[in-house]
């Protein structure tokens, strides 16, 4: 049977370009254009249908005859083309006897690329034109551009957000005269070394002498004094160590994973020795010096974090009431014998 | 006025006349910030600051800076989902050209806060046209020399060969004769459906 004998094929050329015409055995006699384009190169006609794409649901035999009891129903199909395009599907089981919609005993399957359509417009090369004026596909495809781009406008402002958010972050914990860390960030890190269990000293710094370069040669001595006494201090720890400016000039540091109090008093006996390098100001020299007071975790029982911050702070002070320009590890007999308050 | 409008002049000003041409532009309108957020929105009134001082700095008349920043939308390479989106109205120009009576409900589709000037075709035959170009609903800005940079790069991008001409403006609206002289001039560039999609 021979396409001429069906002038209605023209009709559905328009309005369904994605419809198969099947004979009575189920093989292909007729495709619309958008169906040829997507089959371009590829065998169609005179193909058995179930051959060239697989139906998957319905479950049906498949045979011609399972396929025409599909009548009306809405089915979903696999091409069974290198990327196994999706559709969807209506077939209309033609009559048995001679009709003037197609041959007797065939079928008139109408296919969409349902929800794989934006792929599929790429991967087959679609324009406008390959679908029927009615359809909505170039709407649909449209609208998923125009979102996406508006989405992808909305992403970039949401990095931008994230971005100060963080930046905001980093200097809310940072004090911003030396850069380091300020008493909200120590006790960020306290907290999650407490939490975690990690042993560590926590250390005491109050630079001696500093009042008397204020008050000499200004504050802006003043300042450049402690940014410098900040990059002694830095370059004196390591990464994983925490350096704080709490105060005017008082600074706390919280060394991560020193257990052992020999090191604890070389590391504060060098952080004093570099303290004590004299800072060049305007030609003069500004001489600063330092008190240390520290402990170590290890050695309580179950640290607890206001009995070590007073402990530390106990043994500055002893340090302060030894001449200053030293440095004092906390000790149980320094409660027994407290050191006099107020000297500085 | 919605980011994207304020952030396509940023835009502009950066690909054309260089990143310290807009910095230093902006700066002198001391608004706090350099660079628009193109899903923010903004006073009406920076944005009419930013057009004269661009103006100025530029040496240009306002309605070709208009004009300018319309082409520049379509046509430069780096900024693809303009042209793209329009592209979708119609198979040729004559198509993308009635198309613009629905412009403005198609971007609200698309962002819903968007404020486009309401746009009406008018067929005078034998491929003449008007374009009558409405008011936004949030502020008085005249787009109607935008539209217009608009058309001229659509019709370049088509490959037709058009005459525009700004009739003025009265009661709030412009009007834009477009005479269609030949539809397919020349080439064109090309406009695949699914080129832009999901990872556009």
């Amino acid at each position: 049977m021979s396409d001429e004998t069906y002038p209605s094929y023209d009709l559905l050329d328009v309005l369904c370009p994605m419809h198969a015409v099947l004979n009575a055995s189920g093989h292909v006699l007729h495709a619309g254009p958008t169906l040829q384009k997507v089959f371009a190169g590829k065998p169609l006609i005179g193909e058995r249908f179930l051959e060239i794409a697989e139906l998957r649901r319905p479950h049906v035999a498949e045979t011609m005859a399972g396929l025409r009891g599909c009548h009306g129903a809405r089915l979903h199909l696999r091409l069974r083309d290198g990327v196994r395009t999706g559709m969807k599907g209506v077939l209309i089981a033609l009559p048995q006897v001679a009709a003037s919609l197609g041959p007797p005993g065939g079928a008139i399957i109408n296919l969409s690329f349902g929800i794989s359509v934006v792929d599929a417009v790429r991967d087959f090369g679609l324009n406008a034109g390959d679908f029927p004026a009615t359809d909505l596909t170039i709407e649909m495809l449209y609208l998923i551009e125009a979102k996406s781009a508006a989405m992808e406008a909305s992403r970039k402002l949401n990095l931008r957000l994230q971005g100060a958010r963080i930046a905001a972050e980093e200097q809310a914990y940072t004090d911003t005269l030396t850069g380091l860390k300020n008493r909200r960030a120590m006790d960020h890190v306290l907290e999650r070394l407490m939490q975690t269990e990690q042993d560590f000293a926590l250390m005491h710094l109050d630079l001696d002498y500093f009042k008397q370069v204020n008050d000499t040669l200004g504050h802006a001595a003043g300042d450049q004094v402690l940014q410098n006494v900040a990059r002694r201090i830095l370059a004196q720890t390591r990464a994983d160590d925490l350096v704080a400016r709490t105060g005017g000039d008082e600074f706390v540091l919280i060394l991560a994973g020193v257990t052992a109090r020999a090191r604890l008093s070389e590391i504060a006996t060098r952080l004093i020795l570099c303290l004590e390098e004299p800072v060049m100001y305007n030609g003069q020299e500004c001489r600063v010096s330092g008190s240390i007071g520290a402990t170590l975790s290890c050695a309580y029982e179950t640290p607890d974090l206001a009995r070590m911050m007073e402990d530390s702070d106990l043994a500055l002070y002893a340090a302060k009431a030894r001449g200053r320009a030293c440095h004092v590890l906390y000790d149980p007999a320094l409660r027994a014998d407290p050191p006099l308050h107020g000297t500085d | 006025m919605h980011g994207l409008v304020n952030r396509a002049i940023e835009r502009f000003v950066r690909d054309t006349y260089g990143r310290d041409v807009w910095l230093e532009t902006i700066r002198r309108l001391d608004l706090g910030y350099t660079e628009f957020e193109a899903m923010m929105t903004y006073e009406p009134q920076v944005t009419k600051e930013v057009l004269a001082a661009l103006a100025t700095r530029l040496g240009k008349d306002l309605p070709d800076l208009f004009e300018d920043i319309g082409t520049y939308m379509i046509s430069h390479p780096d900024i693809e989902a303009p042209r793209r989106l329009l592209r979708f109205g119609g198979v040729d120009f004559v198509d993308f050209l009635h198309s613009l009576d629905d412009l403005a409900e198609r971007a609200r589709l698309a962002v819903f806060d968007l404020d486009l000037p309401t746009l009406e075709l008018r067929d005078h035959g034998e491929g003449s046209y008007s374009l009558t170009v409405g008011l936004c609903e949030h502020h008085d800005l005249r787009l109607g020399r935008v539209v217009m940079g608009v058309l001229r790069a659509m019709a370049d991008d088509y490959g037709a060969l058009v005459f525009l001409e700004y009739k003025g403006e009265s009661a709030g609206r412009e009007v834009i004769l477009i005479r269609l002289l030949e539809t397919a001039f020349a080439s064109g560039r090309s406009f695949e459906l699914g080129a832009g999609g999901l990872t556009g």
